[in-house]
């Protein structure tokens, strides 16, 4: 074998370790995704139902099991409801108190999402603020939203 | 037929073996019964359990009682569930939107016209039996719970609107655009086929009632009678039992949830 066949063949390996070496030094800093302007701590101050690495990777695998829970046998009283997700982890407009959209950009969901380019399609039909006719809601409670927040967009008191 | 059917050996019955499984099953029942009285629904609590077929969910609609100009239950089922917050899409016109706006409860005027006598009843899915929309579904999003409620998983349906079309009654809306503004409650989106679910997020959460039944008693005509028809005790019970009441449609033999008397 040629030195110049020879020195062309080291250099690729030892680029190819570089590049692999980074990338998988990179993949255990997921901690990263979680230091966006806290916009995935809850605001409730209440813990997640699970620990966050579990969730990270687990929770899509939740909803799925839960949805059809829900729909399919009725069962409700559970620890993994989205809206029970959605009324921890939105976070309300300083200006006015009123609740983001929890899939807005930067927010809970596309703080991960965006990064990880997974499409989001829940809230197509799921409710992206909590509204008042979720059973228990302290958080919203704790920001000052006056009424339910559909008949405010109606403009009307409820 | 078959002549080898003359031919079945029987087995010796192993006596013993019997009377242990008798023995296992009998221990286990006695073990669990007392669960199974325990799990009832306790009232204004969200379901932990799965739901059964104890309760079958039913009413009764009396158009007699039923005043003709009233909306009421339409109205407070699309604040219920969100489909008075559905506006009008910029460009298009009004009477695209209105027929294109899924109603899952709306009123419709009768008129003999040998006697010319007028009766309006409100019309609904009739949560059937037997419902043809869940025989042609596609997917299976279209089903009958156990507590005979029939809805749409929305989470599975394709929007192929093929249950609309089986549907007798045109109880089933499909969604056109997209749904800007919904209530925790009650998710619904642009591409699925939706209809009438009894309040199913009520009744899960512990309530037994629907709002149809609640606007209609407020509005004090009581035309709408809602309960659990396996029970005969309760009001829809006996509301059945004391006056005529027939199913629309009777000759497709779908045994519906809905009864009406009046008509």
């Amino acid at each position: 074998m040629t030195s110049a066949k020879r020195i062309d063949q080291t250099l690729f390996v030892v680029l190819f370790s570089a590049v692999v070496g980074v990338l998988s030094g990179c993949s255990s800093g997921v901690e990263g995704l979680g230091n966006r302007e806290g916009s995935l701590a809850g605001e409730s101050g209440r813990q997640c139902v699970k620990p966050r690495d579990e969730i990270r990777r687990d929770h899509m695998e939740l909803i799925k099991h839960q949805r059809d829970e829900t729909v399919r046998k009725g069962i409700r009283a559970s620890d993994h409801k989205l809206a029970s997700c959605i009324e921890c982890h939105v976070r309300h407009d300083d200006d006015e108190g009123q609740p983001v959209p929890v899939n807005a950009p930067g927010q809970f969901c596309a703080s991960c999402h965006q990064y990880a380019a997974v499409g989001l399609a829940c809230f197509q039909c799921h409710a992206t603020v909590p509204t008042d006719d979720v059973p228990h809601a302290p958080a919203t409670a704790s920001h000052g939203l006056q009424g339910d927040v559909i008949a405010q967009e109606k403009g009307t008191e409820q | 037929m078959n002549k080898r059917s003359d031919q079945i050996q029987i087995e010796q019955v192993d006596s013993s073996r019997r009377s242990f499984i008798g023995a296992a099953v009998g221990t286990s029942a006695a073990v669990l019964a007392p669960g199974v009285v325990i799990h009832a629904l306790a009232d204004g609590q969200p379901r932990a359990e799965a739901v059964t077929a104890k309760v079958r969910w039913g009413m009764m609609v009396d158009a007699n009682k039923c005043a003709g100009d009233c909306t009421a239950c339409v109205d407070a089922c699309d604040t219920e569930n969100g489909i008075d917050l559905m506006h009008k899409p910029e460009g298009q016109s009004d009477e695209k939107f209105v027929q294109q706006k899924p109603s899952w409860m709306r009123k419709v005027k009768l008129k003999d016209n040998l006697t010319g006598r007028q009766s309006s009843l409100p019309m609904l899915c009739q949560h059937c039996e037997y419902p043809p929309c869940v025989d042609v579904c596609p997917t299976g999003a279209s089903f009958r719970r156990a507590d005979g409620i029939v809805l749409v998983d929305r989470h599975d349906c394709i929007g192929c609107r093929y249950c609309m079309m089986a549907c007798p009654y045109h109880a089933r809306s499909f969604l056109h655009d997209t749904v800007t503004v919904k209530p925790t409650r009650a998710p619904r989106g642009k591409g699925c086929v939706e209809s009438c679910n009894f309040c199913v997020h009520r009744l899960d959460n512990g309530e037994t009632t629907t709002a149809c039944q609640d606007a209609c008693a407020k509005d004090g005509h009581k035309a709408i009678v809602f309960g659990d028809l396996n029970d005969p005790q309760s009001p829809v019970s006996q509301a059945l039992k004391d006056q005529p009441n027939r199913q629309i449609r009777a000759d497709l033999q779908l045994n519906t949830g809905v009864r009406y008397s009046g008509v």
